[in-house]
């Protein structure tokens, strides 16, 4: 067992950590309270390498790994959770099935630009219908004169609609037992996106939901073999889960920070706040669960990056972080009082941010169910 | 040309420091990273290599330090400098200020640098005063708090420094070493390509012995200034507060504070 980092993962948190303080924090609150999109921060990540990390050079990616990828998430989130799933989501969902199951063509087309950050991709899964039951897809694409024709609806797509918004990859029904991916760029007639949602939290990022008329597209646009839609996807949001996974360990991490710091400052019955044991047990609590759930994930991510299965681990990881963001913002909340309650502090918006992550990337149920059906039950 | 910046690796900002009491050192046991001001030290060497005013060939980072110092030396170079250089040697721990000054331009002279550049002070020791040391080794002019610098001609700067009093702009003919200011610059962010291509850069790992370091005027115990004691800053006292229950006579209450101390 070897716990230390290499020194290049070691620099890259230390950047990626020294960035988020330095740009992000002090307009997290504005964006947040604006439900305006970080377009200048994309920009920036896009430039340092970020939004590609896991992807080869030859593709414009940064050449870095899996468990890089996830540092890289834990700390973007310990600071802010919008920009935080604009990177998480563009990587793992809307650059990795290109990188993935893409032909040579389109890999050359999309890649380049969605690695520098000049272009965010999405991934369209969900429909009003098909959630956690992702296979119940109703969205129809039927092949006409060498073109794909689309009709549907996807919703709860990140990504999909910003200026810089460059394709969906979207499962639909190709025959009726048959689910293949195909990818739509933006602009395409038949192919609009709604207005963004009005969210509880992650009000920085964006999440539309999308309808296809008698959207075509070339025939060539199917992403890998018809009919390989429903294995492509699950392997997807498998890898997935490991960035939702680092976000749930940072945003938990970024709560005990803010909690720990405002439990020193804070004076009540004339002394710090920190000095009760009733506090110092809630902190020691989350310290030790947190450090717990950033070796399950980094575990997930070494996996992977082992080349070896990583299913079961990355479900166990995705489950846990979920949970334990939620405990930690409900903590760090606790601990400032009715500081906590405003949006003077940024734990108010930590706890808004939080519940997503036992929802997104597959349910808390259904990674009990993943891992349930990994141990034989 | 060549530029030679001097960088060091400190303790990290967000770590609390403190004298080991047995050596009297700073503990440099917990995390560590590169001292912040060389940052900007690094980025104006970058500047003047990317503003093509000058014909940089080569910029070159030289850290003294253990053998955790090469990290710095990673990020410096992930940072931009082409190389780095390492000295290194059991005989270098504990030198004071003029023997670290020494030491960083016996290993200067072997590079031969056109200009030196290195931040205003490190993070750690906070005496702002290396790069006098080394100038006056090398017999170079050395400027210090250089907040702007600009190519004059071939062979020259013409600097603006930041004094008290506000700014002063002093024309230096090169070679010289040079502190800059934080205010000089925002230094970039390495990109991750540069993290992890900064390994493929050349280090050179040199000894006391490798650049002629005299060992009689470096190391703790030959150096000049010995540390006997730190303490605290004094405890102020409590203030006094008013409460202004009748502004009148609260206004009245602080002049005659002010009156009695002689403060009006």
């Amino acid at each position: 067992m070897f716990f230390d980092l290499d020194d290049e993962t070691e620099l890259l948190r230390r950047t990626v950590r020294e960035f988020a303080e330095g740009e992000i924090a002090p307009v997290a609150e504005e964006l947040d309270y604006e439900k305006r999109f970080p377009y200048e921060i994309v920009a920036q990540m896009g430039e340092l390498g970020w939004m590609g990390i896991p992807f080869p050079e030859e593709h414009g990616g940064a050449g870095g790994n899996a468990l890089q990828y996830a540092i890289a998430v834990e700390e973007l989130t310990r600071v802010d959770s919008s920009v935080a799933i604009t990177l998480c989501a563009h990587t793992s969902l809307g650059v990795q099935p290109i990188y993935l199951y893409g032909t040579d063509d389109q890999r050359e087309h999309l890649m380049p630009d969605l690695c520098a950050g000049r272009k965010l991709g999405a991934f369209g899964l969900t429909e009003p219908e098909a959630g956690s039951d992702a296979g119940n897809v109703r969205t129809r694409a039927t092949l006409e004169g060498g073109e794909w024709v689309i009709n549907g609806a996807k919703q709860f797509i990140t990504n999909s609609g910003t200026d810089i918004s460059g394709h969906v990859a979207i499962t639909a029904r190709t025959g009726e037992k048959e689910i293949s991916n195909i990818i739509i760029e933006n602009g395409t007639a038949g192919y609009e996106q709604g207005a963004p949602y009005r969210k509880m939290g992650w009000n920085a990022s964006d999440t539309r939901p999308l309808t296809f008329t008698d959207c075509r597209v070339p025939e060539e646009n199917l992403l890998g073999p018809r009919g390989a839609g429903f294995k492509q996807f699950l392997h997807i949001l498998d890898i997935g889960r490991i960035g939702v996974a680092a976000m749930g360990v940072g945003l938990a991490q970024g709560a005990l920070d803010q909690a720990l710091a405002y439990a020193k400052e804070r004076q009540a019955f004339g002394q710090s706040i920190s000095k009760f044991q009733s506090i110092q047990a809630k902190l020691a609590d989350m310290a030790t669960e947190i450090e717990a759930a950033r070796l399950l994930t980094y575990k997930a991510a070494w996996e992977k990056d082992l080349g070896r299965n990583f299913t079961l681990t990355a479900a166990q990881a995705k489950l846990k972080t979920g949970r334990l963001a939620v405990r930690c913002a409900e903590e760090a909340v606790q601990i400032h009082g009715g500081y906590g309650f405003i949006e003077e502090y940024p734990v108010a918006r930590f706890y808004r941010d939080a519940k997503i992550l036992t929802i997104g990337e597959g349910t808390d149920e259904i990674q009990q169910m993943v891992i349930a059906r990994a141990l034989g039950a | 040309m060549k530029i030679c910046v001097l960088v060091k690796e400190v303790p990290d900002a967000a770590v609390q420091k403190r004298i080991d009491p047995a050596t009297g050192r700073m503990d440099r046991s917990g995390e560590k990273n590169l001292n912040p001001y060389d940052t900007h030290a690094i980025e104006a060497a970058m500047q003047l290599k990317e503003s093509g005013a000058l014909p940089i060939e080569e910029i070159v980072a030289v850290s003294m330090g253990p053998e955790s110092a090469v990290r710095a030396l990673h990020k410096a170079v992930s940072l931009g400098a082409d190389r780095s250089v390492h000295l290194t040697d059991a005989a270098l721990a504990g030198s004071d200020v003029a023997a670290t000054g020494y030491a960083l331009a016996q290993t200067l002279k072997r590079e031969n640098p056109d200009l030196v550049l290195l931040g205003q002070q490190s993070d750690d020791g906070e005496c702002y005063t290396i790069g006098a040391v080394v100038a006056d080794h090398l017999g170079m002019p050395s400027l210090t708090q250089v907040i702007k610098m600009d190519v004059e001609g071939g062979n020259s700067l013409r600097a603006e420094r930041q004094a008290e009093y506000g700014y002063d702009t002093v024309q230096v003919s090169l070679p010289a070493v040079i502190s800059v200011g934080d205010a000089i610059n925002e230094p970039r962010y390495p990109s991750l390509k540069a993290i992890m291509g900064a390994k493929k850069k050349q280090l050179d790992t040199v000894s006391a012995a490798d650049v002629a370091i005299d060992a009689s005027k470096v190391g703790g115990d030959h150096s000049a200034a010995q540390w006997t004691g730190s303490k605290e800053p004094p405890k102020k006292a409590p203030g006094r507060i008013i409460e202004d229950e009748d502004t009148a006579q609260t206004v009245e209450q602080i002049v005659a504070w002010l009156d009695e101390r002689k403060l009006i």
